[in-house]
């Protein structure tokens, strides 16, 4: 599961990430994007950019490969089992979905299968979710703050895992396709999992 | 152990080739097991939960087990944090011996967030699909399944007696938690909702002035009291209790998604049952009954507003 989270900035930063991802990509991605209630047509324009479906999550959605999931808005959006699970919770720091909360229960459900992304934005959401994927042994990405419309939500992501892999936006989607082709190169991965012995189906 | 993959097994492929693709490792999967979060890993968390929902459902009734199970986790953290205590098993003992922590758990494991005219779209849809139905029966029939604090039962009255309704309607409310029905039962709701509910209220095609449905006072809205004659608040656990009525319209949004699928389908039993045929089923705007087992007993009335009418 790839788990991106954007704030302010990030409609075009994520049409920039679809852009890119192939036809064949098959790793879920799922994109939490900070808005209003009223803000009905970022699905739309967002499968403007790519051939993969984007979907905005129902409750209880299953996860497959293949699709762009988008979180609802006015929801918090979780991982559960094989599925995905919404909730009205209060907000978490004014937002709703939050980033937080929908990275924390990644880390819990995919382990060290969990890529976090963190994109830009104007507040600090997404860093201590981004702690915890990299504390389960997931991998840990940043925007490069100096490329972000907002640097904020990057910088905090970063004070939060240091060791996080820092891409400017346009080498984004490349890596993430990277990680998908299994061409993401092993000495990252050996850093991440502290193992050595490279397996991979 | 649950190995954690991108996708498991279970899943129903959409395509050819969708597979797994970001594999664990030997390692990894090591790796997972020992990577504390809080000085927990995930197997031991699920554990613990299991046991204090075990517990719970023992000692005082209330069967939490089959709620879904993610949410769960983030409210019995933040009950944890805010007492000050360390693990699951601590909450547990105090949870068990202490008849009030039960009491605070009971208020955060149920989410009472609701507002007035929720999704005013939804109201629309109901004016423009629904009453026209209604108002060929001799009586109406209601129910409010997890209706909070009310809200969304005072909205309904007030929508039912602008499409001159009301006289012949009654409104089941009905909620899990004792505390949100006795607020209900008072009908005051704060003030500094109104100008929100006001919003609401017009987009949701209300034709007078919200302002005449209630009092302001200094403590609150006090809503009309011709509004309440004809709700029945009352306390009734989806889970555990069985239908009461037979409706012509059940209502029930934003509970189940806190419900595991197989509770949900259970849940949808249950409203099946007490439905006639042409019965009309409201859930909330995320909601849907593609994953409930029950898509083909009903249409979809307005699929946007996720209305749906039983047809067998
Ligand atoms: C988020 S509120 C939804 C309120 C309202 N229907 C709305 O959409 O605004 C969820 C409600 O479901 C209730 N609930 C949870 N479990 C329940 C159960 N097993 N039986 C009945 N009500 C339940 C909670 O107490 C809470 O008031």
């Amino acid at each position: 599961m790839i788990a991106v989270g954007a704030s302010w900035g990030g409609l075009k930063a994520l049409r920039a990430i679809a852009h890119g991802l192939p036809a064949h990509f098959r790793v879920p991605i799922t994109f939490v994007q900070h808005r209003s209630k009223e803000s009905a047509a970022l699905r739309e324009l967002l499968q403007d950019c790519t051939s993969l479906i984007v979907c905005e999550v129902e409750d209880k959605q299953p996860i497959m490969g293949g699709y762009v999931y988008l979180a609802p808005p006015d929801y918090h959006l979780l991982v559960d089992g094989d599925e995905f699970s919404l909730s009205v919770d209060e907000p978490v720091r004014y937002s709703r979905p939050s980033i937080d909360v929908f990275f924390e229960s990644v880390a819990e459900r995919f382990g060290p299968a969990a890529v976090g992304v963190v994109l830009t934005g104007a507040n600090e959401d997404g860093a201590e979710g981004l702690r915890q994927i990299a504390a389960r042994g997931g991998l840990a990405v940043v925007q490069d703050p100096r490329t972000a419309e907002s640097p904020i939500m990057p910088r905090a992501a970063l004070r939060a895992v240091p060791t996080a892999q820092t891409l400017p936006l346009e080498r984004m989607t490349p890596y993430l396709v990277s990680l998908d082709t299994g061409e993401e190169n092993e000495q990252g991965r050996r850093k991440r999992t502290g193992g050595t012995d490279e397996v991979r189906a | 152990m649950v190995v954690p993959v991108g996708l498991g097994a279970a899943d129903p492929a959409p395509a050819a080739g969708a597979e797994a693709i970001v594999t664990p490792t030997v390692t990894d999967i090591a790796a997972a097991a020992e990577a504390p979060v809080n000085g927990y890993s995930p197997d031991l968390e699920r554990i613990e939960i299991q046991l204090l929902l075990e517990g719970i459902y023992r000692h005082y009734g209330f069967d939490f087990r089959a709620y879904a199970y993610a949410s769960l986790r983030r409210r019995i953290w933040k009950r944890i944090d805010s007492d000050g205590l360390k693990t699951i098993s601590a909450l547990q003992d105090r949870v068990l011996h202490d008849p009030s922590m039960m009491e605070r758990l009971l208020l955060d494991l149920s989410i009472n967030v609701t507002a007035m005219f929720r999704d005013p779209g939804f109201y629309v849809a109901f004016r423009r699909d629904v009453v026209p139905a209604l108002r060929t029966y001799p009586f109406i029939r209601i129910w409010h399944a997890g209706c909070s604090t009310g809200e969304e039962a005072y909205s309904m009255a007030i929508l039912l007696e602008e499409e001159d309704l009301y006289d012949r309607a009654r409104i089941y409310a009905t909620d899990i938690n004792e505390v949100v029905i006795r607020k209900a039962k008072e009908g005051i709701f704060p003030l500094d909702r109104m100008q929100e509910y006001t919003q609401n209220y017009l987009r949701a095609g209300g034709t007078r002035s919200f302002s005449e449905y209630y009092t302001a006072m200094y403590d609150g809205a006090l809503f009309a009291p011709r509004l309440m004659r004809n709700i029945v608040f009352s306390q009734h656990n989806l889970v555990t209790d069985r239908s009461f009525a037979e409706c012509n319209v059940i209502l029930c949004r934003n509970v189940l998604i806190y419900f595991d699928r197989t509770l949900q389908q259970r849940v949808h039993k249950l409203f099946h049952e007490s439905l006639p045929i042409y019965g009309y089923l409201g859930l909330g705007s995320k909601e849907s009954l593609r994953f409930t087992g029950f898509e083909d007993d009903y249409e979809a009335v307005d699929r946007r507003e996720k209305i749906y009418r039983k047809i067998k």
